[in-house]
Formats: C-alpha cells, structure tokens, sequence
C-alpha cells in the first residue's frame, strides 16, 4: 500500500471538468484507473492532484449523429461491449481488454490517452477513421486518430484540454481484429490489427504493438487497393512496421504474426 | 477526507486520503479481510468485490470513486443461508488455499446474477480475471456451472 495525500477534485459535469482543467494544468487525469492506479502503486506517477472523471456526466454516452457516431470517452468497454450501437471491431477491441473487472472501468478515453502502443482500442480507431473531440475553455477542437498519437506515449492533447469523445464516420467495407496475446484475458498485446477493407476502393491496415505508436501500413494499403498480389501486401507491411525486442515478445515474431494476420485475412474474403 | 458509502448493507463513513485504494479502506478500516491483496495491480482478481452490483478490482479503485455507492464483499454475500455460489465451492471442491476463493464468489455471483444459466464458455470468460493457483479451475467451473442448478433455482 503506497500512501497518496493528493486531492482529487470530481466534478460532476463536463463543463466544470473543462473549467477545473483550465485551472488545474497539473492535475492527473483520472478515469476507470486502470492504467493510473497501477502507476500510483508502483511509484512511477508523482502527483500533484487528481481530476476525476469516473462521475462526470456528458462523457459516458454513445449516439448515432448525422453521418456516423459518437461515443464518450467515459464510455467503459463493458459500455461499449452491451450496447447494441457499438461498432463490431470497436465491440471486439473492448472484449479483449484484460478482464471483465477490469472491462468494467476501463473507458475507452482513457485507453486512448494513455497511449500504450499495446492499447487494443488503438488500431481500431485509426481503421475506422477516426476523429478524437478535445476541449477546453478556449473551444473544441477534433483530431484525426492518425494524427494524435505522436511519439512514444506522446500524444497531440494540450495540458489544459480533455478528451470527450470519439466520432466515427459511416464506414464501408468488410472489417477485421485479431489480437496475439499470451492468453486471451488479463494479457497485454503482442501483436493487434485492426483492418477495413473495399475491394478496388480502400483499405486500412492498422496495428498496435509493432512500433511506437499504432500505426497504418499506407503503403501495403495502397498496393491492396490497386490489386497487387497478396505476397506483396504481406512483404510491405512487414517492411512498414518497426517492431522491436522486449519482455512479451521479439520483433522477429511480430513481423512475422503481423504478415500472416495480414495474409490469413485475405484469403478469407 | 470523509467518504460515506454503503459496506454490505450498512451505511460506513471513513477518514482517509481521497486516493486511498477500496481495498486498503476494507481491509484495514473497516476490517474487512475477505477481499484479499494477490498482486496490487489489477491481474489477479482476488481483491474483487462488487459496486453497485458491478464487480471490480478493488486495488484499482480510489474510495473518492465508491462515495455514495453500494459496495458489496464477500462479507456481505451470504444471506441467512450461504450463497449458492459459496454452496457450490464447498460442495464441488472449488477451494483450495481459498485466497483466490472470496473474489471468484464475487465474479460469479455477479455472474449468475445476470445469467443464471451460463454456459461453460460464459463462466470461463466471466472468471477469466480470477487467478487460482491450486484448483486447476476445473473444480471451480464446474462449481459455479452447478451453484443455480445445484439449489433448483
Ligand atoms: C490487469 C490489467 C489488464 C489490462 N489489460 C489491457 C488490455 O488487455 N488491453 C489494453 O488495451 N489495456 C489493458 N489495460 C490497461 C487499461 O485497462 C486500459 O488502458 C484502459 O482503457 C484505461 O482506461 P481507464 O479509464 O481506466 O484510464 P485511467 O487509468 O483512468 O487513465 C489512463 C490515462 O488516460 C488519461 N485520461 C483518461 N481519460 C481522459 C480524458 N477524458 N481526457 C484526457 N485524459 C484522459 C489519464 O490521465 C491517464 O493518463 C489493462 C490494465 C490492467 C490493470
Ligand atoms: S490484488 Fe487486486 S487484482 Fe490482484
Ligand atoms: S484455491 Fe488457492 S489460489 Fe485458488
């Protein structure tokens, strides 16, 4: 038991959590707690004071909106998992998130925001194209996923915004999301893929776990839409990826899980 | 800080930091030693109890986060009678050491709860977050597959 004395400010709803992030630059963020409790335990998070979202009205909601849908960064995989609304590779991404206690605090903002590159929701996001809505007191802004994860956990969210939410734009195409673990609970990713794809009109391929931040193959996506032989889809994102060596696995093997995922894939549609 | 939620029923009120983990307020507060410490950091499950009925990893949980909520431990799970699940356990042989014991009783009765009939694969992916070192689990499945048939319910 580490001993915290931080205060925690919960505000009850998203405008006096927008005003309470204006004046508490500082403050850690904290949702479920999945990612921040682990780190407070383990000593690796030194706080000044905690903002607390977890009873923030106006975050844990999910709505078709003209030309697609929005789901709050409140939203808990287990939210997101029930409801009828949820976009199946969304759906799939949440049920593979540890456990179902964990499931049941983990939001989906908070798996955005933390930005491990093992983050399962990551790749689904960018295959579906979205766009991650930030505010603060200066106004909103909206984020393509493509470009918000910069660097190593580095992410394009300023000190005094909060995410509210994800918008998904009506998508086409047949979809798909693998995740390689070491079991199917309670296990971080060593490889996750999330793909859409239109034969002849486009592609994403997007992983997770292969680099520092989950990424697009732009260039296999393309060899894909132009109808270049599989072979050589598989051989470009093999090429695109930068997988390295570590504790869960080998970049030799995510290469080649990644390739096959890919392959496997194709030659069942 | 003073928190006041409800423990098993009771209305509590505690004094601690607001970031104090809900485990560390049960067991050491309110001297609730059911729910037990395996890992400290989500994995294992054995801290698991039950907030409004939704069961948690109570390591996870800051008490700021449970003011105003029904918490529920192993505790409080038994009526005047023992909970099937706990009925079950004894009599399929489900526990072992028993420290992983009191959260697995939470994660199926939470379970059985929603789905009285699970099948094999639902009750294998609602205790997938319980880790057990003695059982094999293939005691505690079959324990918590037969907690409603078991009673008739
Ligand atoms: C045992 C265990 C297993 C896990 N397994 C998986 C797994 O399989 N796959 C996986 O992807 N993850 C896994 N995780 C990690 C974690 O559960 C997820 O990343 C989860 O989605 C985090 O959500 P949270 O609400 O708990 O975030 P919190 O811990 O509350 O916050 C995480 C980060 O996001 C920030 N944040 C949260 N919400 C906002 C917001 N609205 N605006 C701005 N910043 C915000 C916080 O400041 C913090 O930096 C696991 C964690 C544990 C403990
Ligand atoms: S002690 Fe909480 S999950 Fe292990
Ligand atoms: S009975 Fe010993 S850990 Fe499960």
């Amino acid at each position: 038991m580490l001993r915290c004395e931080a205060p925690v400010y919960r505000p009850r709803t998203l405008t006096d959590a927008i005003y309470a992030r204006a004046d508490m630059p500082d403050a850690t963020v904290i949702a479920g707690g999945t990612d921040v409790m682990v780190y407070l335990e383990s000593g690796s998070l030194k706080p000044t004071r905690f903002l607390d979202l977890w009873d923030c009205s106006g975050l844990r909601w999910q709505q078709f909106i003209t030309g697609g849908q929005f789901c709050g960064a409140g939203l808990t995989c287990t939210d997101a998992i029930r409801s009828p609304q949820t976009h199946p590779l969304v759906r799939e991404a949440c049920s593979t998130v540890g456990a179902v206690q964990i499931q049941n605090r983990a939001t989906i903002g908070g798996n955005i925001c933390n930005s491990s590159p093992a983050g399962d929701t990551l790749p689904v996001w960018l295959a579906l194209d979205a766009e991650f809505e930030l505010a603060s007191m200066r106004g909103r802004r909206r984020v393509p996923a493509a470009s918000f994860w910069k660097g190593y956990k580095q992410i394009d969210l300023r000190p005094d915004e909060l995410l509210v939410g994800v918008l998904l734009p009506q998508t086409t195409g047949e979809t798909h999301f693998r995740k390689v673990g070491t079991r199917m609970a309670q296990s971080i990713s060593k490889v996750i893929f999330a793909g859409r794809y239109r034969r002849g009109v486009e592609a994403r391929l997007a992983f997770g776990a292969v680099g520092p931040t989950p990424m697009r193959c732009r260039e296999a996506e393309a060899a894909l839409v132009a109808g270049r032989p599989v072979d050589e889809v598989v051989a470009l994102v093999e090429a695109e990826i930068t997988p390295i060596d570590d504790v869960r696995s080998t970049a030799d093997y995510r290469r080649k899980v990644a390739g096959n995922i890919v392959r496997r894939w194709l030659a069942s549609l | 800080m003073i928190t006041r939620f409800v423990c098993n029923g009771q209305p509590v009120e505690v004094e601690t930091p607001p970031m104090t983990r809900l485990l560390d307020v049960l067991r050491e507060e309110l001297r609730l030693t059911g729910s037990k410490e395996g890992c400290g950091e989500g994995e294992c499950g054995a801290c698991t109890v039950r907030i409004d009925g939704v069961p948690v990893m109570s390591c996870l949980v800051p008490v700021a986060q449970v003011a105003g909520c029904n918490v529920q431990t192993i505790e409080g799970l038994a009526g005047a009678l023992v909970h099937p699940v706990q009925a079950a356990m004894l009599e399929h042989g489900g526990a072992q050491c028993g420290i992983c014991t009191p959260g697995l009783c939470m994660s199926a009765a939470a379970l059985l709860e929603e789905n009285p009939h699970p099948s094999v694969e639902q009750v294998r992916v609602a205790l997938a977050g319980n880790l057990c070192r003695c059982t094999g689990y293939q005691k505690v499945i079959e324990a918590v597959s037969h907690a409603l048939v078991d009673t008739g319910e």
